[in-house]
């Protein structure tokens, strides 16, 4: 994910503190990782330095400075671009795991155990994630599909895989 | 279309219909098997005409008609005397023949005359008497068989007949039972039978009532595994093709099905008549070969039935739409009019009504409106049955789930449960009918007879010149007979015969308890003489018997050519009141006890004797028929009781029973097929109700339903258009209206049992449906 | 063998053959009141045999199962059927419902099963019908609703009698993902709120997701991942 087009888009509304940025990211998309307000900063200045922002203000009083930013019109060109181009698919091979499987099946350990738990395992973040979803409105919903549907798709890997292991050994007994 | 492609669908069809494995052979096995038996009985029907003008044809060839000009004895003359005699029940044709010159005629199937003491037998008597079982015929046949009688001297292959040489046979010629010819069969053209308007009507109904749900089951029969075929069509029309091609497909593949039934049907004609040949019916047996379907009656059948399959699977999916994806029938067809099944009927009863009251005398019916009206009124049935399971189904409600089940799917699907019973519904509604006509025109002939069995069960008339006196006491000594009246009688006439007797009266003679059978008489000594008043004719009893009249007596059976023989009526007649006789008659008569007779007048007494037995002998009618034949090889033998009358409507009967038993049972095997049909549709639900606790005499019961409601309707429907058609048939012939009750809860019984037969049948398979193994989706 | 303290059903050992083919060899199951415990494994693993052994239908070769402290494989085929009618649910995949009654008469299956009068019946079958938010198809046959439509009907039926027990096989088997989710949504809290224990058969993880636990059927034996772990 891209924070800055991110954050981009949330200026697109109308000029806001860097503050103010970082907890209305927090609140949309950040459920899982909060921004770290230096995440914020260093963003925003290059941001400012590739002009697709600009300081509308700046308060000084006791704490930190504070700047309001708001949004070019390179910047809301450079959103609309964004939005516009593709993401490129990504492909979740499994690295750690297949890792794992191989070295089971090489040192003679239990394959479709590893598979069995790490399922077991998905299953548990699968779990928490439906019982969110459940309670949430609209946008939790979606953003909890978008991730089950990913853990499914780990899962029906693994099936595969399982059901596979027995070619695999051959293989790597080869 | 062109026929090209529609040879090519056909085509394609026929081809599928053999290539479906196993299960494609069974349904075309089941087909074929279903429509070979119905095309044997069509055959069979066909031939039944045939068979019967073979027979009359013989039978004509070898008539030998005893009334007739009386001839001189010659070269090519012979007395032939008819002997007909019966055996536990069957008749049997017998003929004493004593050929006068050496060009006397041989009948059919004799190459020579037997001499005297010997006879020529058929083969089936020939058995008889070779068993344990002819012992008793033997003792009244005493004669040496010397040949046998050839198939075109019989009728029937189980006829039992006859031709036994004899002497002196002249003296016995009168013109009814003995004569003199000179030639066999007819004399030129055969006289125009008059035949029974009522046997017409009859036979006319059995065919129609026999061949019609023949018809049902054919069209049933094609239909045979429908619900998979639709299957299979419905995978064609996801290949490509459309849904003409598609259903030309499903008649193609209906078409081999009855081709292969057509074969199946010659086969069982076949073997069925062969085994026809061996058996009686009605008494009337007949010989394989004669049982040859006209030819155009054959080309018809061998064309109508595949036309029939044909058409019938196109008008069977007329009402369904077979999608790529599979197969929808129509959801909700239009209800059902009820106007225009009415018209069917009452059509039919229109028809039938104008020839009400016609059958009573010599009227004659008109065969195309006996056989159209009933025609409607059967077709009729099939039509009504489909509304009558709409209407009722819609209005049942509460009930057991069972009931529930069973009702909601004939709701759903009232048309076919309709169809299914229409062949049952058609069978016995016809079958009522006819047992309807039987019983009534049966109760018509038993009241005719007027006959008091519980005076005498046999009467046995003595040939002319036979001392019926002593006969008596022969009859008397005979095994299980209880009683023996014998009685001579004569015409007394006014005038000499010669030239007509003017008034008549009876005389009649016997011992005074022989005469106290006809008339209450004040006191009897031999010698003694009455005269009877009180019956039938009264005043010419009175006019004629008076002392002293010379009356003449009738030497000749009326013929006019005997002897003037007078008698003096005698002073000292005393008066005696009539009662009825043992012979049904009440009669104003001249009674003599023996010795009032005078010896020339004695001699020309037509003797008859009564005979009462205990009927818990066994055999006893034959011991006294034996014992006739002893005394007067000639006597003709009378039964008496009712019984002898019903014989052969209780075997037509029976015989309808057992052909409607058949078409029942032939219709209940393709209720089976499609009831399996529908449950093995149905596995994936019957193991899940299964497996929510559903208990299996529940889903048993619904079973039961299923059948058990259209088929109560069905018979419902066909009692009352049963009853209706035999009122109208008892009209027709006019006979008073009865209700045959026992044959309607026989028939209707035996429809019920038709369903318990199925839904027994269907509970294997359906425990075996249930079984989880159903629930597997793997 | 005494089960778990606590447990509404436990089988132990089973072992069930059909045939030359091997399908339960010494499963093991477990659960508790107001549980739903989804059986997963590849086809042909022994899932669907495993909940037929469970839920009686079929009988094991050799286990034992142990239903509420009563052993299910010393009963006759008539105890078990009156077992899975009163206080047994069912869910399958599909065909199912009887397609000659309408839905509402399709709820109320059971329950006339068990002898409650029809409109007794009836009125419960409808209450359910709202829960299962599908009540405007009562009057309705099951040819003439949708896969998802049908499938509450069926969630419907197998709670209707209030069942201690729910066993689903697939039951979102036939149906898309918005249709399955609310499916399984409406089964799960209908059984919580009514403290039944379902037993779920499937090989998706997003159903299965619905589950507090799951054990995985592979040649005929069970692992209990919760005690794996």
């Amino acid at each position: 994910m891209s924070i800055g087009h991110t954050l981009l888009g949330l200026l697109e509304s109308g000029p806001r503190h860097g503050y103010d940025l970082k907890r209305a990211f927090d609140e949309k998309f950040g459920q899982d990782r909060p921004l770290h307000y230096g995440q914020v900063y260093s963003t925003m200045s290059r941001l400012l330095k590739h002009g697709l922002v600009e300081v509308d203000g700046i308060e000084t009083g006791g704490g930190p400075e504070r700047k309001r930013y708001a949004i070019t019109e390179a910047g809301v060109t450079d959103v609309q671009r964004w939005l516009a181009t593709p993401e490129k698919p990504e492909e979740y091979l499994q690295s750690t795991l297949y890792t794992k499987v191989v070295l089971a099946l090489l040192t003679h350990r239990d394959a479709a155990g590893v598979l069995d738990v790490q399922r077991s395992e998905h299953l548990r973040s699968m779990r928490i994630l439906t019982d969110r979803k459940r309670k949430g409105d609209l946008a939790d919903q979606l953003i909890c599909d978008h991730a089950l549907f990913h853990l499914e798709a780990d899962l029906r890997w693994l099936e595969l895989a399982t059901a596979r292991l027995d070619k695999l050994r051959a293989e790597v007994a080869a | 279309m062109s026929t090209r492609e529609w040879g090519r669908d056909l085509g394609l069809g026929f081809r599928f219909a053999f290539t479906g494995g196993r299960e494609g052979w069974i349904r075309v096995l089941l087909t074929a098997v279903g429509v070979g038996l119905g095309v044997a009985l069509l055959l069979l029907t066909t031939a039944i005409p045939n068979a019967l003008s073979v027979r009359h044809a013989r039978d004509n060839d070898r008539a030998d008609h005893t009334y007739g000009p009386v001839r001189p004895k010659a070269a090519n003359t012979l007395v032939i005397s008819d002997t007909d005699t019966e055996f536990h029940g069957h008749d049997v044709r017998g003929r004493l023949v004593e050929p006068e010159g050496p060009e006397a005629p041989v009948p059919p199937g004799l190459t020579a005359y037997p001499a005297t003491g010997d006879m020529v037998v058929s083969p089936a008597l020939r058995e008889l008497l070779g068993s344990s079982e002819g012992r008793l015929l033997r003792a009244r046949l005493p004669y040496r068989i010397t040949g046998t009688i050839t198939e075109d001297g019989l009728v029937g292959s189980r006829e039992l007949a006859y031709y036994a040489g004899a002497k002196n046979l002249a003296p016995k010629i009168d013109g009814s039972r003995t004569a003199r010819i000179d030639m066999y069969g007819l004399t030129g053209t055969p006289p125009q039978s008059h035949a029974d308007p009522i046997l017409i009507l009859l036979v006319l109904v059995v065919f129609v009532v026999l061949l019609m749900p023949v018809a049902v089951f054919i069209a049933t029969a094609v239909r045979f595994g429908g619900e998979r075929r639709d299957r299979r069509l419905a995978a064609l029309r996801l290949v490509g093709s459309d849904s003409r091609m598609t259903r030309r497909i499903a008649a193609g593949e209906a078409l081999a099905g009855s081709l292969v039934g057509l074969v199946f049907g010659t086969a069982f004609f076949l073997l069925g008549r062969q085994f026809a040949g061996s058996m009686e019916v009605v008494g009337i047996s007949v010989f394989p070969d004669y049982l040859n379907p006209s030819p155009t009656l054959a080309a018809l059948v061998a064309l109508a039935v595949p036309a029939a399959a044909v058409l019938v699977t196109l008008f069977a999916l007329r009402g369904v739409v077979i999608e790529p994806l599979g197969v929808v029938r129509t959801a909700k067809p239009a209800r059902r009019r009820l106007w225009w099944r009415l018209l069917l009927p009452l059509g039919g009863i229109a028809l039938l009504a104008p020839m009400i009251g016609q059958g009573g005398s010599d009227g004659q019916f008109n065969q195309y409106l006996v056989t159209g009206g009933v025609l409607l009124l059967l077709v009729g049935v099939t039509a009504l049955l489909p509304w009558a399971v709409e209407a009722v189904v819609a209005r049942l409600h509460r009930g057991s789930v069972a009931w529930q089940l069973a009702v909601r799917r004939l709701q759903l699907s009232s048309g076919s449960a309709a169809r299914m019973v229409n062949g049952i519904a058609v069978a016995v509604a016809g079958a009522v009918a006819l047992q309807m006509l039987f019983a009534g025109v049966q109760g018509d002939y038993t009241k005719r007879t007027g006959q008091d069995v519980t005076r005498a069960q046999m009467q046995i008339n003595l040939s002319d010149g036979t001392p019926f006196r002593t006969a008596a006491d022969q009859f008397r000594t005979t095994k299980g007979v209880r009683k023996a009246v014998s009685l001579g009688s004569a015409s007394l006439g006014e005038k000499d015969w010669k030239n007509g007797p003017g008034d008549t009266t009876l005389l009649v003679s016997g011992t005074c308890a022989s005469l106290r059978e006809t008339a209450r008489l004040p006191s009897c000594r031999d010698g003694d003489a009455f005269v009877v008043t009180g019956g039938e004719d009264d005043a010419a009893v009175t006019k004629l018997a008076r002392p002293g009249r010379v009356l003449h007596l009738d030497a000749d059976h009326g013929a006019g050519k005997g002897p003037d023989v007078r008698w003096t009526v005698p002073a000292g007649l005393k008066p005696a009141h009539a009662i009825t006789s043992p012979n049904g008659t009440r009669s104003s008569a001249v009674l003599l006890t023996p010795a009032a007779v005078p010896d020339r007048v004695d001699r020309l007494l037509d003797g008859t004797v009564y005979v009462m037995f205990d009927k818990g002998v066994p055999d006893v009618s034959e011991y006294t028929r034996n014992t006739a034949a002893k005394v007067d090889p000639f006597a003709d033998v009378m039964v008496w009781s009712t019984t002898e009358e019903s014989r052969n409507f209780t075997s037509i009967r029976t015989g309808l029973y057992v052909g409607a038993l058949c078409v029942l049972a032939l219709i209940g095997a393709s209720l089976l097929v499609t009831q399996l049909e529908q449950l093995r549709e149905r596995r994936k639900l019957l193991s899940s109700l299964m497996a929510f606790g559903t208990r299996r005499r529940t889903l048993s019961l619904s079973v039961f339903w299923q059948t058990a409601i259209p088929v109560a309707l069905g018979l419902l429907l066909a009692s009352v258009v049963g009853l209706t058609l035999g009122a109208v048939l008892l009209k027709m012939v006019g006979s008073p209206l009865g209700v045959d009750w026992r044959s309607v809860l026989s028939m209707t019984g035996a429809g019920a049992a038709v369903v318990l037969v199925v839904t027994a049948l269907s509970l294997p398979p359906l425990l075996r449906l249930m079984r989880p193994e159903g629930l597997r989706t793997e | 063998m005494t089960p778990p303290p606590g447990s509404l059903l436990t089988a132990r050992d089973l072992r069930k053959a059909y045939g030359p083919t091997v399908a339960l060899d010494g499963a093991e199951f477990s659960i508790h009141p107001g549980e739903v415990v989804a059986v997963m494994g590849p086809s042909g693993s022994g899932k669907s045999t495993l909940l037929h052994c469970l839920a009686g239908i079929v009988p094991p070769d050799s286990g034992s199962i142990m239903y509420d402290g009563r052993e299910l494989s010393g009963m006759s085929d008539a105890e078990r059927s009156a077992l899975r009618r009163g206080e047994f649910g069912f869910v399958f995949q599909f065909g199912q419902l009887v397609p000659e009654l309408t839905c509402v008469e399709n709820v109320a299956l059971p329950l006339r099963l068990s002898g409650t009068p029809r409109k007794k019946a009836e009125r419960a079958a409808l209450t359910w019908l709202e829960r299962l938010e599908v009540d405007d198809l009562g009057g309705k046959r099951p040819g003439e609703v949708s896969g998802g439509q049908g499938q509450r009907v069926a969630v419907a039926r197998a709670l209707v009698t209030a069942p201690r027990m729910v066993f689903a096989d697939e039951p979102t088997g036939a149906l898309d993902s918005l249709n399955g989710e609310r499916v399984m949504e409406l089964l799960t809290d209908a059984a919580r709120s009514t403290n039944a224990a379902v037993v779920l058969v499937t090989h998706e993880a997003r159903v299965a997701a619905y589950s507090d636990r799951e054990i995985v059927v592979r040649d005929g034996r069970s692992r209990d991942m919760e005690r794996a772990v």
